[in-house]
């Protein structure tokens, strides 16, 4: 029998906490390596058509793969316009939104309104883009008097919709940290409780509204299914603002539509990866900036 | 010196927070531009009763008050005062420093902005000036005025908070515990600023700090479990209380 002295300096190997151990740290790194293992599939697949195409087709304005067209720029565009538009649409609902659920709303209500936010959260895409098709885009037409409602904006009042849940909760975490104190100081002086809520504690929470509205985007412009069910998918050029009650096509929507016709090893498959990693670098330098914003944050002081 | 005014007069004011009293028949006047200290151990309810001076505590939810605090002659707690203008005329500063995250300047210029008390730049500036010379931080900060608030040390922080008070104008300043995060040097700097502050202001201040109260106020207050058990000029609180409750706190025996 070992002393207790012995026992506290070398602990009894035990098997069942070696094999929980072990598997934790197996798992936890196998996160690692299939995140890893998507990237360098992406590469292997993608980079291949940065030499098979030339760098003039490949940013050209034409997406005609049949005829050897691999211009990205529309799609490219088409991405940018439909986020940009949605986040435009959805930054002043979602901070309103979220003001009004952290400042303005009665307890009660706040309990009720939280969790409603977070089902928005959990509706599918595809249902989503279903309504889009079926109640927005002949709406948009109508209204607009577009040629057709599969429009831009139409996948931009979707997308907006969709990134709002995102939107509401980060920016309402970022007010909630602003300390009651700035308030009572507000307060305290006579102002309002509008001008204590516009001219004191938004300002304080600016950074926090940033990094809400960088996840929006992300979230947006990685968003697929909706966006194809009712932009349209015309690649074409959006240069004008009359481009937005017009067709356009995005990055995701392409790579969806078209990656079941294509013949795999081909210069066709090798541009849909090709985009992809184009779309990669795009939601990682928002998140970047995201992360950069938070990073700011704390610099600063943390969530005083 | 001649007979100084009633700012305030408090009447048989009760405080609670849900059903839990926390304040009970206090009555007490306030003279215009002296100096009233409040003083009792933690917990005893003089920050609730200062909060009550500018309805602070409407802020915080289930609380209730019974009784009137007159302003002038006139009940605060009537029905339809308007609280704004109300928290105008009696401003507060805070225990710990609250500046904005802004500008010293927007810091400052905050209470003139809402309140449309300046007209165009040139009064914002002029208010900024006086109201930074009036909290003695001109001279230290008046290069830095675009800098960062949040840069500044605790007692000059707690200074640009008075001056922030006192760019609105207001008559009566509330203080609670202003020096409780404060070094000695910056507590005394806000001492003295008190003194230069009382010729244009009320100013009523909660401290811990028996020797702060015996220092820096006119009339003294002391509050005990809920009650004002004491209120009389400070130096016969200090030297001759009248209660015995008052005796054994001044001399460090209850509390």
């Amino acid at each position: 029998m070992m002393s207790q002295a012995e026992t506290s300096e070398k602990p009894q190997f035990i098997w069942t906490e070696f094999v929980i151990e072990a598997s934790i740290r197996v798992l936890g790194f196998s996160t690692i390596g299939f995140v890893l293992l998507i990237f360098l599939f992406l590469l292997l697949e993608g980079v291949p058509v940065f030499w098979e195409v030339p760098l003039k087709n490949l940013f050209g304005t034409r997406w005609y793969p049949n005829f050897g067209y691999f211009g990205t720029l529309p799609l490219i565009f088409g991405s940018a316009f439909v986020t940009l538009t949605a986040i435009i649409i959805a930054l002043p609902l979602g901070v309103l939104t979220a003001v009004f659920i952290r400042e303005v709303a009665p307890e009660w209500l706040r309990e009720i309104l939280k969790p409603m936010v977070e089902v928005l959260a959990g509706i599918p895409s595809v249902v989503l883009g279903f309504f889009g098709m079926i109640v927005i885009a002949p709406l948009v037409r109508v209204i607009f008097n577009a040629p057709t409602g599969l429009t831009v904006f139409s996948g931009a009042l979707v997308l907006a919709y969709m990134s709002l849940p995102t939107i509401i909760s980060v920016a309402e975490d970022a007010l909630d940290a602003v300390p009651k104190s700035y308030r009572d100081a507000a307060l305290a002086m006579g102002a309002t409780q509008w001008q204590t809520i516009w001219h004191v504690v938004v300002p304080a929470a600016r950074s926090g509204i940033a990094m809400a509205v960088m996840l929006g985007m992300g979230r947006a412009i990685g968003e697929t299914m909706a966006v194809m069910m009712v932009t349209g998918n015309a690649a074409r050029m959006p240069l004008d603002l009359g481009s937005l009650f017009m067709p356009a096509r995005t990055m995701t929507a392409t790579i969806a539509a078209e990656m079941g016709e294509v013949a795999r090893g081909g210069i066709h498959y090798h541009a849909l990866f090709g985009i992809g990693i184009i779309l990669f670098l795009l939601t990682f330098i928002i998140n970047l900036a995201a992360a950069l914003a938070i990073f700011r944050k704390q610099r600063r002081g943390g969530l005083r | 010196m001649s007979e100084p005014m009633e700012k305030i007069r408090v009447e048989n004011l009760n405080f609670y927070y849900g059903d839990k009293p926390a304040l009970e028949g206090i009555s007490v006047p306030i003279q215009e531009r002296q100096i009233t200290a409040l003083i009792g151990p933690s917990g005893c309810g003089k920050s609730t009763f200062l909060r009550c001076l500018n309805r602070m505590n409407d802020t915080i939810r289930g609380t209730r008050v019974e009784g009137h605090v007159l302003l002038d002659g006139v009940d605060i707690y009537a029905r339809g005062t308007n609280v704004v203008d109300l928290r105008k005329r009696v401003g507060m500063v805070f225990q710990r420093p609250n500046p904005f995250p802004q500008t010293i300047l927007d810091n400052v210029s905050f209470g003139p902005r809402m309140l449309g008390l300046a007209k165009n730049r040139k009064d914002v500036a002029d208010i900024v000036e006086e109201s930074l010379r009036g909290a003695a931080l001109w001279d230290e900060v008046k290069d830095i005025l675009k800098k960062d608030a949040l840069s500044l040390s605790l007692g000059q922080q707690q200074r640009l908070c008075i001056a922030r008070a006192i760019a609105v104008k207001p008559e009566v300043i509330l203080m609670d515990e202003p020096c409780s995060a404060l070094d000695p040097i910056a507590t005394l700097q806000i001492e003295e600023l008190m003194q230069s502050l009382r010729k244009d202001y009320t100013i009523v201040i909660v401290t811990h700090n028996m020797q702060q109260a015996a220092r820096a106020s006119n009339y003294t207050g002391f509050f005990w479990m809920g009650k004002l058990v004491e209120f009389a000029p400070t130096e016969a609180i200090f030297t001759r209380p009248s209660q015995r409750l008052t005796e054994e706190y001044v001399t460090g025996r209850a509390g």
